[in-house]
């Protein structure tokens, strides 16, 4: 690790910001955001993306707060257009704000430089996409070894991390297999299998089971239960309530506001999916799509 | 990060698509094989001229009579060379840079032997001074002598080619010849001198110079005087030695109109080395610029490839690779390229260069193998660099919206 990052462990730290919401309870939050505002273009072409509620005094757009503590899952529900790409761009630092700040597990990312940033979407971010981004023509090993490769893990340790990972997915007989080789559900526990292998602090997902068939969001939505279950943050987008039924908490965007924050579960203790399977599996409504 | 790595992904990368990879390398292969061949042969023909320097003998002149070009015609009449003249330029007081010389006589005659007829290209008559200044050696048999010139004895050496023609493989040396009616005794036969210039200069026959006037000339003007400078360092005082006495024998006072001409063919081979020089450096020129050719269809290939795969690389920098592995792995893409084209295309030139090339026999120049190979692999970084740093310097959430 370098030495910068090792010492931007300063979040509790900050005097002039306001105390963060779950800073009472258990460790600084995974992640924490304030007044993140997000716009594209110029002028008259500008379009807010990300803008959160008006201010009562000035009427200007005061921008998003958010926190996610430890264990969390959250889903981020909106249509589409409510900003809730934009966020996770930010949020998985592929993208920088506007203005406004944002702190990855007591980490400020703002005043990072490029090859900083890839350190911390290397060591702290798994982030899992709609369309699964594999590499192409790379088996599922390899691809899963690759941010170990980046992070210059050693070849032998590389290996049996990257086994475990894909056996953590129910992948450990498709290890040499190509993306082209592998059915999308497949192809997206890969991606879950990359994404998680670094043993980051934050699992995000951009609408993880988009591509899939029901099938396979069931096998990856179970991964992501599991992986929450063993203690993983996750934050993920979706506009599928059966998907968001899987969150402890629930999050509605509209037109780049947070309109509704919903707590399904407690962060402590396991997802609804695992804390009573039978209830939850009768709860479904509408059954296969 | 290790470059083990960094090597894989570029092997990769090629491998995916080997009919380009493979035709960007034969760009590279073409320029620096042609660099080295064609250096080659510029190499070789100049050589083949130096060579043919050696053959004739770095310390000849010739003196011919008539007037240089360009200079007055008729400032006076134009006097022959004569045996006089030779006699004057041979003696030590008046030009004492002279080793020798040898007054000549040519004409052409027909030879004759047993019924074979042959004509010969050049009869000379001349001294036996001759054979040291024009670098002549026989094969076998003896020159003729100065006792044979005083005598007009009735002796030839001939060239290599009109023996061929007269004898076949049997030896000259002793038989007898009719040259132009009159008989002549072979006592020598000269060694191949072999020659590029439209003259055969095996096709001779040498004999003394009265038998040839006696014989053929007639006892007027000479066609030319060999003079051997004493080394080759010489032959410029030679030279000048050789013009003022002829001027002081010719009556003439004005250097630019002169009825003799001084010529010196080392400096005339000489000029034609600078030619083939020129020569070279345009070949080299031709073949540098295929070779530059080949490194801009590796920045094209790199660019496509960089535009084919931003995807992938918004991929790779989501996951957490740097800057540097990304432009590493481009780079290594680039000059694997090179590399590879430059390797293939040394082997090709060094086994191109194995072979006579349009009567040229190329000599490979080291230096420009190592030059054309590095030259290449410069070029595959250079020229990799532009879109390897492009693909480097792109934001990951572009990268990936791209399609």
């Amino acid at each position: 690790m370098t030495p910068a990052l090792r010492l931007r462990r300063r979040a509790t730290q900050r005097p002039a910001a306001p105390a963060p919401r779950t800073a009472a309870c258990g460790p600084a939050p995974v992640i924490e955001v304030r007044s993140l505002v997000k716009t594209y273009g110029h002028g008259d072409a500008t379009v807010r993306a990300l803008r959160g509620p008006r201010d009562p005094d000035t009427g200007e757009p005061s921008g998003v707060d958010l926190t996610v503590g430890q264990g969390d899952l959250v889903a981020v529900m909106g249509s589409s257009g409510s900003g809730k790409s934009t966020l996770m761009n930010i949020l998985g630092c592929l993208d920088v704000p506007t203005s406004g700040r944002y702190l990855l597990d007591g980490l400020d990312t703002g005043g990072l430089d490029e090859h900083q940033l890839s350190l911390v979407r290397n060591r702290k971010i798994g982030f899992v996409f709609q369309s699964f981004n594999l590499v192409p023509r790379t088996p599922a090993l390899a691809q899963v070894e690759l941010p170990l490769a980046y992070a210059g893990v050693r070849a032998a340790e590389r290996r049996s991390r990257a086994m475990a990972a894909l056996t953590l997915v129910g992948l450990a007989d498709r290890m040499d297999h190509r993306p082209n080789e592998l059915s999308g559900g497949q192809q997206q526990r890969v991606a879950v299998a990359r994404a998680l292998v670094t043993a980051p602090a934050l699992l995000l997902a951009d609408e993880p089971t988009g591509n899939l068939d029901s099938r396979s969001t069931e096998d990856v939505l179970a991964v992501i239960d599991r992986l929450n279950a063993s203690g993983r943050t996750v934050v993920l987008i979706t506009h599928e309530d059966e998907v968001a039924r899987h969150a402890k908490r629930v999050l509605r965007l509209v037109d780049g506001r947070i309109v509704s924050d919903v707590r399904q579960a407690p962060v402590d203790g396991p997802p609804p999916a695992l804390r009573d399977p039978a209830a939850f599996a009768a709860g479904r409504t509408g059954g296969e799509r | 990060m290790n470059p083990y790595q960094t090597l894989r992904f570029a092997l990769g990368g090629l491998a995916a698509n080997k009919v380009r990879s493979g035709l960007t390398m034969l760009g590279v292969l073409i320029g620096v094989a042609a660099v080295i061949l064609l250096l080659a042969v510029g190499n070789g023909s100049s050589q083949a001229v130096r060579d043919s320097i050696e053959k004739l003998g770095t310390n000849a002149l010739t003196v011919s009579p008539g007037s240089g070009f360009g200079t007055a015609r008729t400032a006076t009449a134009t006097r022959p060379l004569t045996v006089d003249d030779a006699r004057a330029l041979a003696e030590p007081g008046q030009a004492p840079d002279v080793e020798s010389v040898a007054p000549e006589v040519t004409t052409s005659q027909t030879a004759l032997y047993q019924g074979t007829s042959h004509t010969v290209g050049q009869v000379v008559g001349t001294y036996p001074a001759y054979f040291e200044a024009s670098n002549s050696k026989v094969a076998q048999g003896d020159y003729f002598s100065d006792d044979d010139v005083l005598n007009s004895r009735k002796v030839a050496v001939i060239g290599s080619t009109t023996a061929t023609d007269l004898f076949g493989t049997v030896s000259p040396v002793g038989k007898k010849i009719v040259l132009g009616g009159t008989p002549f005794t072979v006592v020598g036969e000269l060694a191949t001198k072999g020659g590029t210039g439209f003259q055969d200069p095996d096709d001779v026959v040498i004999a003394p110079l009265p038998t040839v006037q006696n014989a053929f000339t007639g006892f007027g003007s000479l066609n030319q005087i060999l003079v051997e400078a004493k080394s080759a360092s010489a032959t410029t005082a030679a030279q000048n030695e050789i013009t003022s006495v002829l001027m002081g024998r010719h009556g003439i006072t004005d250097p630019s109109a002169l009825d003799f001409r001084v010529s010196n063919q080392a400096s005339l081979l000489t000029t034609q080395a600078s030619t083939t020089q020129t020569f070279t450096v345009l070949l080299g020129a031709v073949a540098a610029i295929s070779l530059l050719v080949g490194g801009i269809g590796i920045t094209n290939i790199m660019l496509v490839t960089v535009t084919e795969r931003t995807r992938e690389i918004g991929i790779r920098k989501a996951i957490g690779a740097p800057k540097g592995v990304i432009l590493g792995q481009f780079l290594a893409e680039s000059t694997l390229l090179s590399l590879v084209g430059g390797g293939l295309g040394v082997a090709v030139g060094l086994i191109g260069a194995r072979f006579t090339i349009v009567g040229i026999r190329p000599v490979v120049i080291p230096q420009s193998v190592v030059g054309a190979f590095a030259i290449a692999v410069a070029i595959g970084l250079f020229f990799g660099g532009y879109p390897a740093n492009r693909a480097a310097s792109l934001r990951p959430i572009e990268a990936l919206r791209h399609e």
